[in-house]
């Protein structure tokens, strides 16, 4: 991995991360780790009419892991559930700009598995591998 | 036993290790994950090898030339780690995967045997979890109590707390003679003191000691003591475990199968003698033949020098990483009381991404939590760096590893 990844964006969002925090009443409410190092990530969804309306995301991690849930935040707010569904590994990394390699991709990629998570939870269905997988 | 000090060559030490001609994204190899494993001399490579090529047999029960072969430098390797840790008996060797298995064979064996209801047992908070899982699931089934030994400011194990939780209730102490994350060298020969007043056995994990020290069990008095070889330059698979003969006698057997028993009839197995007992099923023979050339690799350079060259090159990367702003390092700051495993932090950067720029620059250190999660809620940190050094780094190595800080330092505007 080429420490390119730490430039200005990522770490703008490792140290003034958006939508940190917590919801008044959440809705959906989900925690992961990833196994490997530990890093860990909640997010908490309020939900309107199919919508994300709002969340919060909190957890503490690598840089990589962190910066990604936040920047995922920002992208998933307003969006449809069916279209947080469809999210995949190649929109987080035109979010990051660069393929952090095979072992960080794991850490890049928690922050999407728990927003998926929640959102496969909040409708009853159950988790698909692709989500397993992620991380 | 004197140890005579030479001055050893650590460049000629160096030419022993193939791996460390390598190149990391074109920068030579810095390798300071020792406390994982340790690299390997070529020739412990080139003995294994030999018997791969040469005498490849199962050991014991065959009758033709090569078993006899295989079996000698098996029971060969016994007795050399039988000397290695100052034994009285080559019997109280029982060969393991690793300091895991023999922990987790004493669990299984003594352990659920002699351990019951109210008893306590004594660990230290900077064990590995390989010294407290076993002991969990044992408390656990059993409804005993674990209590541990807390680290004071200066990176030791309280006094107090070592002669006040050890007590009447306790069976048995299970402390680590060095600590893989804070470095920390345990007054274990005290402990066994305490814990034998008080009725109780001392289990030592020998795992980041024996590689760097000269460890004398009969001295320490210990009940028991686990070893990993490939932390000292073996190959991975093959461990030890020693234990008082007393005990490994009186103890019910781990696995069942071949190699551990005399006769087996339908109406049930007559059991081997020590070591034997305890070793069922074909062992790794390859990996053991591996400990013993390793063995004689580190005698020839001498442990006491190995430990001497580690706290001069750990002196001097304390030194010049308290020369770092905003790098914290854990454990005591004398390195009197430490081998040469450095935990640390850097400012905010977090553990993984600190290692992530090191492997940019061809450097090896491990981040995490170090299966030592306990020691880390008690220190307050979600996750260390660890730099751990072996017999063949340098000082030059520790200058690349400090500038490579800087440049963390830099990208992360601290």
């Amino acid at each position: 991995m080429s420490s390119d990844i730490y430039k200005e964006i990522i770490l703008d969002y490792y140290r003034n991360p958006r939508n940190f925090g917590d919801l008044p009443n959440p809705d959906v409410r989900v925690k992961d780790s990833n196994p490997l190092c530990g890093d860990v990530v909640e997010m908490q969804l309020k939900i309107r009419d199919g919508k994300v309306e709002d969340l919060r995301f909190k957890g503490n991690g690598c840089a990589i892991s962190q910066a990604s849930a936040s920047m995922l935040t920002e992208v998933v707010k307003g969006k449809t559930l069916e279209e947080v569904k469809a999210l995949g590994k190649p929109d987080v990394l035109s979010l990051l700009g660069i393929d952090p390699g095979p072992t960080r991709i794991k850490c890049a990629l928690l922050g999407l598995k728990v927003i998926k998570l929640g959102v496969y939870g909040y409708l009853g269905q159950a988790i698909t591998e692709e989500v397993k997988q992620l991380v | 036993m004197v140890e005579k000090l030479a001055a050893i060559d650590v460049q000629k030490i160096r030419e022993d290790f193939p791996i460390l001609k390598r190149q990391i994204n074109g920068k030579p190899l810095i390798y300071f994950d020792n406390a994982a494993t340790s690299q390997k001399p070529n020739i412990v490579i080139e003995t294994v090898d030999k018997y791969y090529r040469q005498y490849n047999a199962n050991i014991h029960r065959g009758i033709h030339k090569l078993a006899e072969e295989a079996t000698l430098a098996y029971e060969e390797t016994r007795e050399k780690v039988a000397k290695f840790i100052n034994a009285k008996r080559t019997e109280e060797m029982i060969f393991v995967r690793n300091a895991t298995e023999a922990i987790n064979l004493v669990t299984w064996t003594w352990g659920r045997a002699n351990v019951g209801e109210r008893d306590k047992i004594v660990l230290t908070i900077m064990e590995h979890h390989s010294d407290i899982v076993p002991w969990q699931l044992l408390a656990q089934e059993k409804g005993a109590e674990i209590e541990f030994i807390k680290t004071g400011d200066d990176g030791l194990l309280r006094q107090d707390e070592i002669h006040s939780l050890i007590d009447s209730r306790t069976k048995i102490v299970c402390v680590c003679q060095a600590s893989n994350v804070l470095g920390t060298i345990n007054p274990v020969k005290e402990i066994a003191r305490v814990a034998h007043r008080n009725g109780a056995l001392l289990l030592v994990d020998g795992a980041q000691s024996a590689p760097h020290m000269r460890v004398d069990v009969r001295d320490i008095d210990c009940d028991f003591m686990a070893i990993s070889g490939h932390k000292m330059m073996a190959p991975t698979g093959i461990g030890v475990l020693y234990g008082k003969r007393e005990h490994l006698e009186r103890m019910p057997p781990f696995q069942g199968g071949g190699e551990m028993i005399k006769e087996v009839h339908t109406s049930g197995p007559l059991l081997k003698d020590l070591p034997y007992k305890y070793e069922a099923g074909t062992p790794d023979i390859g990996g053991s033949i591996g400990l013993g050339a390793a063995i004689d690799y580190l005698n020839k350079i001498g442990m006491q020098n190995v430990h001497e060259h580690e706290k001069d090159i750990t002196r001097y990367a304390l030194g010049r990483m308290s020369e770092v702003k905003g790098l914290v390092t854990y454990g005591p700051k004398d390195v009197e009381h430490r081998v040469g495993v450095i935990a640390f932090n850097l400012g905010d950067i977090h553990a993984h991404d600190l290692a992530s720029i090191m492997d940019e620059e061809g450097i090896a250190i491990r981040s995490g939590h170090h299966c030592a999660q306990p020691l880390m809620e008690f220190l307050d940190i979600p996750a260390a760096s660890r730099a751990s050094f072996y017999i063949y780094n340098t000082k030059e190595e520790v200058d690349v590893f400090i500038k490579a800080l800087e440049k963390a330092r830099k990208l992360f505007n601290l």
